[in-house]
């Protein structure tokens, strides 16, 4: 478990938005996706696996990452789809990493093929990255047990910033919750220990502040902790 | 008391989208912003000034929208590029793009003191694009912004247009798939339609009712409808055929083709021409060649509809398939461009490819009134939280702190 300094520095809600920015990469076939795929910047993988949460898109959709997405609905080929949509971010941090499986995925699936799976010109791949603006809500809090109270006035933008965007920034790849929590020494442990519990990558971001509310509220409803 | 624009749209998102855009617009408030571009009534472009502008202003930010004037020369010219854009081939006289230049100039001479000055300057489609080479002496951002679907131009066109476009800062594309190689950062915003606008607000059950009767189509039987233009790519041939093969088993449907006047497409008269041999008379099987400012009466056809198709083989966005979804409609549209990222797939719609899967999935609505409901539902639900003006206001917002700090990948505001 990470260990923090104790602090009492308050916990400041921020926000975000993401700026998608097109990279002008894009794949017909599998061999240029393979091929794109080790070439891209890493902020264009980490967009296609979390990006999806924060862009227009379906709250429920059939596949987590767009990689996946596009392999069933362009190229049809729902083998590939499903190899790929169990692929999972939050459990391989490094982009690299991740990098890696996805092509080591793809080079199997080329192996197996007898011809280059390929897609119409109109459902080519087209590889997206973003910056992300991040912003002050002037609300803060000092105390632990008041995230019972501002969890769910949290917008959906918030909650991937402190929940998932958190993970690239603090020691030990963690939340920002938690990041928090664990300065207060060992006193609320176990709830970051029941914060670590939640997969944000298979969630949608309200359901991941309802979880994260739910958490918390059965943590403190015993009174100051 | 008196109600302010943002007050009406925090009713229809909530406070906290609004919050979230006063948040964002804090570092922009002393910053001078311009839009450009070559109307100010008429055009989706215009549209979405007419409401980004003020709204802007509400939250605090100094804007403003001019518009460059033009003569039939300029206007025959622009009007080729954005066909050219579009794909079409075309042929444009060089006296015509001459016209486009001098015109521009003559604009640069008007507004050289409001651009020169200007923090960021959005110009938006090809009709101002050359302002910016008029102006050197410019002290701000330019960014281009292209609402037109550029996926497959006219080689010609692009590469002329190119020329200016190359200069700006950076360019906003609608979809990933419209956006050309250029050497700038092209960001990427999606369209989005006003849900307080006279074509999709509320209206009332009386006012639908008495609208559409008026129509002649009675509302008391099922309504299949499709808005477009006349234009083979919608493919309203299609459409009919769908419905009579629907119709075999639902008797009392009836179908509504709904478009615009368009005097200045030649096409759209020879289209017309089709669906009226297809349609073969038959009195279920209304055709509506509608003004271009009959937004409230679309808007009570669609509210009016069982089900809206969108049979598109060819498709830019779809801010129609959009539109329908806003009013719980689950919409048939066809397996094509931005149509496919709205109409999820046995979930807010059905995405066919033939008149048989339209049918079929019609058939299958209308038999099924609860299914058709819940996809209603949830298409409304998936438009209010991806393509509402809001949201297209916050990529705005977004895009223009993106580029007042420069190109990071991370910007942490204070």
């Amino acid at each position: 478990m990470p260990k923090m300094t104790p602090s009492h520095k308050p916990f400041e809600i921020r926000d975000c938005a993401l700026a998608a920015v097109a990279t002008g990469v894009k794949a017909q076939n599998l061999k240029e996706f393979c091929d794109a795929i080790g070439k891209i910047e890493p902020e264009s993988i980490y967009y296609h696996f979390w990006g999806g949460l924060l862009k227009p898109r379906f709250d429920d959709p059939e596949y987590h990452n767009d990689f996946a997405a596009w392999a069933s609905h362009a190229l049809h080929d729902k083998i590939l789809a499903e190899r790929l949509s169990v692929l999972d971010p939050s459990e391989i941090p490094d982009l690299e990493k991740i990098r890696a499986e996805l092509i080591d995925i793809i080079e199997e699936r080329l192996d197996e093929n007898e011809y280059v799976p390929w897609c119409k010109r109109d459902q080519q791949f087209h590889f997206i990255t973003s910056q992300i603006v991040v912003f002050d809500t002037r609300k803060t809090i000092s105390k632990a047990n008041e995230l019972v109270k501002i969890i769910p006035s949290l917008t959906s933008s918030s909650i991937f910033y402190h929940f998932i965007d958190a993970r690239r920034r603090t020691f030990g790849n963690i939340d920002d919750f938690s990041s928090w929590l664990y300065g207060f020494a060992d006193k609320h442990s176990d709830l970051c220990c029941l914060l670590a519990t939640i997969d944000p990558f298979f969630s949608t971001l309200p359901e991941l502040k309802s979880q994260i509310a739910d958490i918390m509220k059965e943590y403190f409803q015993g009174g100051e902790k | 008391m008196r109600t302010s624009i943002l007050d009406k749209y925090a009713d229809i998102v909530g406070w906290d989208v609004i919050d979230q855009l006063h948040q964002l617009v804090a570092p922009l408030r002393d910053i001078k912003i311009v839009h450009v571009n070559s109307t100010r009534k008429g055009g989706g472009v215009a549209e979405i000034l007419n409401k980004l502008v003020p709204l802007k202003r509400e939250l605090g930010m100094n804007v403003s929208w001019e518009v460059v004037e033009g003569n039939d020369d300029f206007f025959k010219c622009t009007k080729s590029f954005h066909n050219g854009l579009q794909g079409d081939k075309v042929e444009i006289p060089r006296s015509l793009l001459d016209s486009y230049e001098r015109v521009n100039e003559e604009n640069a001479d008007k507004l050289r003191g409001k651009l020169t000055d200007a923090d960021i300057v959005v110009i938006h489609d090809p009709q101002p694009a050359p302002l910016l080479r008029f102006i050197p002496e410019r002290k701000g951002k330019w960014i281009w912004r292209c609402h037109i679907d550029a996926s497959h131009p006219d080689r010609f066109v692009w590469k002329y247009l190119r020329d200016f476009i190359v200069e700006y800062d950076a360019s906003i594309f609608s979809l990933a798939a419209f956006a050309q190689p250029l050497p700038h950062t092209e960001f990427l915003i999606p369209p989005s339609i006003d849900p307080l606008s006279d074509k999709n607000i509320e209206l009332d059950r009386k006012e639908i009712e008495s609208t559409v009767s008026n129509l002649g189509i009675d509302t008391e039987r099922p309504i299949m409808l499709q808005v477009s233009r006349f234009d083979r790519f919608k493919d309203p041939v299609g459409v009919i055929q769908a419905y009579r093969l629907t119709k075999k088993f639902v008797p009392s449907l009836q179908l509504v083709l709904a478009g615009g006047e368009a005097t200045d497409d030649p096409e759209s008269q020879a289209v017309l021409e089709d669906i009226n041999i297809a349609a073969n008379k038959d009195t279920d099987i209304h055709i509506l060649v509608l003004p271009s400012d009959a937004h409230r009466t679309i808007n009570a056809l669609q509210r009016a509809s069982d089900i809206v198709l969108q049979k598109s083989t060819r498709e830019g966005f779809g801010l129609t398939v959009t539109e329908a979804m806003w009013k719980g409609k689950p919409v048939i549209g066809g397996d094509t461009g931005g149509i496919r990222i709205q109409v999820v797939n046995h979930r807010t719609g059905f995405l066919v490819n033939t008149p048989e899967g339209a049918a079929l999935r019609a058939r299958y609505l209308l038999f099924h009134r609860d299914k058709l409901m819940e996809m209603g539902s949830t298409a409304k639900k998936f438009v209010k939280e991806n393509f509402l003006l809001t949201r297209h206001l916050r990529e705005y917002l977004t895009v223009m702190v993106s580029i007042i700090h420069g190109e990071k990948d991370r910007i942490e505001l204070d």
